[in-house]
C-alpha cells in the first residue's frame, strides 16, 4: 500500500478514527493489526520474514534478560563465599552465553537480510569472475523475494538485540508488543531507524484525543505529501529523462541533473518522513528526527550528521564503535603506534572501522557496485577533511574568515555540490558511466544550448518550472525560518486566520499541482527500495 | 584525573575540559576523538572501554569518564 495512494489515505482515516474511540488500553493492539494490514498488502510471503524476524529476536532477548537476571540473583545469593577471581570467572561465562545467543541471532537475521538482497549480486560478480578466467560457465540469478522494508526492520531489531545484550534496556516481555515495535507500519518501510527506548512510551501508552498533536501532526503529513508530490515526483521527470540518455544529455546537462537530483531526493526522502512522523504525533508517538536541514552543512562529517540520522547512528554504535575499540583492534592500534609512529598509528583503528562502515553503508543502500563506490567516496572525502584539519586551522588562524557569512556560504556551496556529485553513483547507477559524465561536465561546454533550448526537452513544461521554483524556495524559506524553532509552533502563534490560510493553500497547491496529472502516477518513495 | 585531564587536551587544547559536562551533547568529542581516547585510556590505566561503555553519561565531562575507568578498574 503505497503512503501515497487512496487507498493508503483511507486506511489511515479509519485507523485515526478507531483509535481515539476504541478502550486506551488496546489502542497498541490496534496499532498492530493495522501494521500487519498495512504489511500484508506487499504480499502475504513477507509476512513470513518479519514474523522470523520478530520470533527469533523476542526469543533472544528473553534468554539474554533471563540470563541477566540469573547472573544477578547468583552473585546476591553467593555474595559471601566467592572470591572476586571466582566473581569475575562466573560473570565471563555468563557474558560468554548471552554473546553466543546474541550472535545466532545476529547471523540468522542478518544472513536473511544478506540472502534475499544480495545473492544476485554475488552471482554476478561470480560469472564476471568466470567469465575472466575463461570459463563458459554461467550461474543461473535466483527469483528471490525481498520483503518491503527488510533492511529497515532488520537493523531496528538487531539494534533492540544489541541493546538488551549491553543491558540498555530491560527485553520486552509481550511478544505481540515487540511485534509492533518491528512492524510499525509508518516507519516500516523507509525509516527512521528507531531504537526501543524511544519508541516504548510512545508505542505502548494510553493516548487520549489532543487537538494540538492532532493537528501538528497533520499538517506535517501535509507537508510531506506537498514535498512528494508536487517538488520530487515533478522533478523525477527531469531526472529520469536526464540520466536515460547519456550520449545527449552531457555537459551542462548533466550539472542540472546532479542539482535536479539532489532536489528530489530530498524532498522525497525528507517528504516520506515527514509523513512518518506526522502520523506517529497524530497517534500520540513522538519520533526522533531523520533529517536537521541537511543541506546547510558547512563540511561533511557534519552533513552525515544531519541526514539520515537514524542510519548514521546505528552504524556509529553498533558497528563504528565495536570495531574500533574491539580487544584485536587496540592491539593493531598499539602495534601501529609502534610501527608508524604516535600521529599516523592512532588514525589506524578509525580509519580501519571508518572503511568497514562506509563500505556496509553503501551496499546497504543497495547491492551494486556503485553503492559500494559511493560509501567508500564518502569515507575518502570524510578521511580526508580529517586530515587536512592542520591545514584549515593554519588557514583560518592567518585569514579569519571562518565567522563571514560569505564564507559559510562557500562551505555551504561546497559541501552540497560534494555531496551531489557523490550521489551521480547513484543516478546512473554504473561507475564507469557515472565518472565518464561527471567529466563531461568540465569538457562538454554546452551551457548556452541548455538554457537556451535544451531545458525545455526534458518533459518539463514552463508551469512545472514555475511549480518547481516556487515549491523550492518555499522549501527552502521554511528551512531558514526552521532554525529558530518549529516552523508549525510559529504559525500556531499566529491568529487562526492565518493558519487557516497557509495550510488551505498548502493543501489546494498539493491537490493542484501534485503530479498525478495525466498519464503520470505518483511513484514509490526512493528509500522503499532499500 | 590529571592524567586523564593531560589525555583530552592533548586531544582538543582549547576546551577546558574541567568545567565543560556537554563534551557529547554539544559534539566536541566526535567519533574520531572517542576511538582515540579510548586507545590512550587503555594503553595508561589499563582498562578496557568497550562499545557498550560509549554513551554520553560516561563521556559527556572529563568527571564521568574517570568515574567509568575507577568502575571499571575495580570490576
Amino acid at each position: 500500500m503505497l503512503f501515497t495512494s487512496y487507498r493508503f489515505l483511507f486506511f489511515l482515516l479509519v485507523l485515526f478514527t478507531v483509535y481515539y474511540i476504541i478502550p486506551k488500553k488496546c489502542q497498541w493492539m490496534l496499532l498492530l493489526a493495522a501494521s500487519y494490514i498495512f504489511y500484508a498488502y506487499a504480499g502475504w510471503e513477507c509476512l513470513i520474514f518479519i514474523g522470523i524476524t520478530t520470533l527469533t529476536t523476542y526469543v533472544a532477548g528473553r534468554m539474554i534478560e533471563q540470563n541477566h537476571a540469573t547472573q544477578k540473583n547468583y552473585l546476591a545469593a553467593h555474595k559471601a563465599e566467592l572470591s572476586k577471581e571466582e566473581k569475575k570467572a562466573y560473570k565471563e561465562r555468563q557474558k560468554n552465553k548471552r554473546f553466543a545467543v546474541m550472535t545466532v541471532c545476529l547471523i540468522l537475521n542478518f544472513g536473511i537480510l544478506a540472502v534475499l538482497k544480495y545473492t544476485n549480486f554475488v552471482i554476478a560478480n561470480m560469472n564476471g569472475i568466470l567469465e575472466l578466467t575463461g570459463s563458459t560457465k554461467v550461474l543461473a540469478f535466483q527469483d528471490l523475494l525481498l520483503p518491503l522494508g527488510i533492511s529497515f526492520y532488520t537493523f531496528q531489531s538487531m539494534g533492540y538485540l544489541i541493546d538488551v545484550h549491553r543491558g540498555t534496556y530491560p527485553a520486552q516481555k509481550n511478544l505481540f508488543k515487540f511485534a509492533l515495535f518491528v512492524s510499525f507500519f509508518p516507519q516500516l518501510i523507509q525509516g527512521p531507524i528507531s531504537r526501543y527506548d524511544d519508541l516504548e512510551k510512545g508505542l505502548f501508552g494510553q493516548h487520549t484525543f489532543d487537538w494540538t498533536n492532532i493537528s501538528f501532526g497533520l499538517q506535517r503529513i501535509l507537508w510531506g505529501y506537498f514535498k512528494k508530490l508536487v517538488i520530487a515526483d515533478r522533478m523525477l521527470i527531469g531526472v529520469n529523462t536526464l540520466i536515460g540518455d547519456t550520449a545527449t544529455y552531457t555537459g551542462f546537462y548533466v550539472f542540472l541533473g546532479m542539482l535536479f537530483y539532489a532536489l528530489q531526493l530530498y524532498a522525497d526522502f525528507t517528504g516520506g518522513i515527514d509523513i512518518t512522523i506526522g502520523i506517529a504525533q497524530v497517534l500520540g508517538i513522538p519520533m526522533q528526527e531523520n533529517f536537521k536541514r541537511p543541506y546547510f552543512s558547512k563540511g561533511i562529517k557534519e552533513y552525515w550528521r544531519r541526514w539520515h540520522i537514524s542510519l548514521g547512528s546505528w552504524f556509529t554504535d553498533y558497528l563504528f564503535y565495536p570495531i574500533s575499540v574491539c580487544k584485536p583492534m587496540l592491539k593493531v592500534s598499539k602495534w601501529s603506534r609502534k610501527v608508524l609512529g604516535e600521529k599516523i598509528g592512532k588514525r589506524v583503528p578509525v580509519y580501519a572501522a571508518s572503511i568497514a562502515v562506509w563500505f556496509v553503508t553503501g551496499i546497504w543502500h543497495g547491492a551494486a557496485w556503485n553503492f559500494v563506490v559511493w560509501g567508500l567516496g564518502n569515507c575518502f572525502f570524510i578521511m580526508l577533511s580529517q586530515e587536512c584539519e592542520p591545514l584549515y586551522e593554519k588557514f583560518h588562524n592567518r585569514f579569519r574568515v571562518k565567522e563571514k557569512v560569505w564564507f559559510k556560504a562557500f562551505q555551504i556551496i561546497r559541501t552540497f555540490l560534494l555531496m551531489s556529485s557523490l550521489r551521480m553513483l547513484d543516478c546512473y547507477r554504473d561507475v564507469p558511466m557515472t565518472f565518464k559524465m561527471f567529466g563531461s561536465m568540465f569538457t562538454d561546454w554546452n551551457v548556452g544550448e541548455v538554457l537556451s533550448a535544451g531545458v525545455w526537452n526534458l518533459g518539463l513544461g514552463i508551469h512545472d518550472y514555475v511549480v518547481l521554483a516556487v515549491g523550492t524556495l518555499i522549501l527552502f524559506t521554511v528551512s531558514m525560518v526552521g532554525r529558530r524553532g518549529s516552523v508549525r509552533e510559529m504559525i500556531a502563534r499566529k491568529p487562526i486566520g492565518v493558519s487557516l490560510v497557509i495550510f488551505g493553500s498548502l493543501f489546494i497547491a498539493t491537490v493542484l499541482f501534485g503530479a498525478y496529472g495525466m498519464g503520470y502516477d505518483a511513484s514509490q518513495f526512493i528509500y522503499n527500495q532499500f | 584525573m590529571e592524567q586523564l585531564l593531560e589525555i583530552l587536551s592533548d586531544l582538543h587544547p582549547d576546551v577546558d575540559f574541567e568545567e565543560c559536562d556537554t563534551l557529547i551533547d554539544d559534539g566536541i568529542l566526535d567519533s574520531f576523538d572517542i576511538v582515540s581516547l579510548i586507545s590512550e585510556i587503555n594503553e595508561e590505566f589499563d582498562v578496557v572501554i568497550s562499545a557498550e561503555h560509549i554513551t554520553p553519561e560516561n563521556f559527556n565531562s572529563a568527571e564521568d569518564l574517570y568515574a567509568l575507568i575507577e568502575r571499571l578498574e575495580e570490576e
